[in-house]
């Protein structure tokens, strides 16, 4: 499956949305309804999902879909 | 109180109060893990009670101050269980002197074990928690952590660190389902106190106490097998004193 795909399905069952809303542009707190906590938790997911290490610097940058997936093209090989 | 199917972890489970919690819970129906850091004997004991009143039970060796250890854990048993509802902090220690002679070591032992053991054991166990969309947390407070005890100043400072600890997950976490409760109890005969008990003598702990009795650990059980229950989900962030009436 495509870095897309995946991230796409993680965020739409973490928030409970369609997998359409899930646009690269889409803000997660503003557009797709997350909380803190939710943020929390789908950086955990990905971190799971893409064997990945996310530190906490990072992952105050990150806002957006487009900004997980560029996140994660730069961080796996 | 019916905790069928729910899966539980009791932190110093082998001996006293927590032992009682143990079994309380196991009574209703729960499957609980006891934990321990030195008497599995006693731990073992306790499952076996469990065991011959048709409950399910496991020992579980784990020093609550050590990170790693607590967190293999709960780990552990969300592997072999697949999900966690009830996490109770109940280990606990006491290395009672007066400040001026009470050392770094007693300080430091007691902080680790009745305060940093919960966020070891906490940390871990909220992430299933968090997914599974509810839990209950039920940390053991003191009623010294409330109004303070001389010669107790290291147990004070931790059982009232366990207070806002309760109070400000219970904000944290709400949103997930996920209620955190304190219980401070007063005086209950265990071990603990049974140095104390013996050295003042039971009638005049007694002779303070409203109801005029010291507390036996299953009195601390029921109040937690409550908190436990899906009865006590619209509680959370509070600290319930069970204590006879000793601190009215
Ligand atoms: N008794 C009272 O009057 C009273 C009053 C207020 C609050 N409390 C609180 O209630 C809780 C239980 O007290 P209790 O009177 O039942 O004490 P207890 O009879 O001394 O039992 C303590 C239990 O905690 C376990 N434990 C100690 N250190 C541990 C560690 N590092 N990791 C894992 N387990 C550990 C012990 O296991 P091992 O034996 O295997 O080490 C034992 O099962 C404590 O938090 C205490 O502060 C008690």
């Amino acid at each position: 499956m495509e870095i897309l795909d995946r991230v796409k399905k993680i965020i739409a069952d973490q928030l409970g949305v369609d997998e359409d809303e899930v646009v690269p542009e889409a803000s997660f707190i503003d557009d797709l309804g997350a909380d803190s906590l939710d943020i929390v938790e789908l950086i955990m997911a990905f971190e799971e999902e893409f064997d990945l290490e996310i530190p906490d610097e990072d992952a105050e940058k990150i806002k957006t879909v487009q900004d997980v997936i560029d996140y994660i093209k730069n961080h796996t090989s | 109180m019916d905790l069928s199917g729910k899966a539980c972890i009791v932190t110093g489970g082998s001996r006293g109060i927590g032992r009682s919690i143990s079994i309380k819970l196991a009574r209703s129906g729960a499957v609980v893990v006891v934990n321990y850091k030195t008497n599995e004997k006693s731990a073992l004991e306790v499952v076996a009670e469990i065991e011959s009143l048709g409950g399910t039970a496991m020992a579980y060796r784990a020093d609550v101050a050590d990170y790693n250890q607590a967190a293999k854990m709960v780990e552990d048993v969300y592997q072999k269980y697949g999900r966690i509802d009830v996490l109770v902090n109940n280990a606990g220690i006491t290395r009672d002197a007066l400040i001026l002679r009470m050392t770094e070591k007693d300080w430091d032992d007691v902080i680790n074990t009745n305060l940093k053991g919960l966020y070891n054991t906490t940390k871990s166990v909220v992430k299933y928690m968090v997914k599974q969309r509810g839990g209950k947390i039920i940390n053991i407070s003191s009623v010294a952590g409330i109004y303070g005890n001389a010669g107790q100043a290291n147990y004070a400072a931790a059982k009232a660190g366990i207070i806002g600890f309760t109070k400000a997950l219970a904000k944290e976490l709400g949103s997930r389902g996920i209620t955190v409760n304190a219980v401070a109890p007063g005086f209950i005969k265990t071990d603990m106190t049974s140095a104390m008990i013996q050295k003042t003598s039971e009638d005049v702990i007694a002779e303070k106490i409203a109801l005029k009795r010291l507390g036996e650990p299953e009195d601390v059980a029921n109040l937690v097998a409550f908190l436990a229950s899906d009865e006590s989900s619209y509680i959370t962030g509070q600290i319930i004193a069970i204590d006879g009436g000793l601190t009215l």
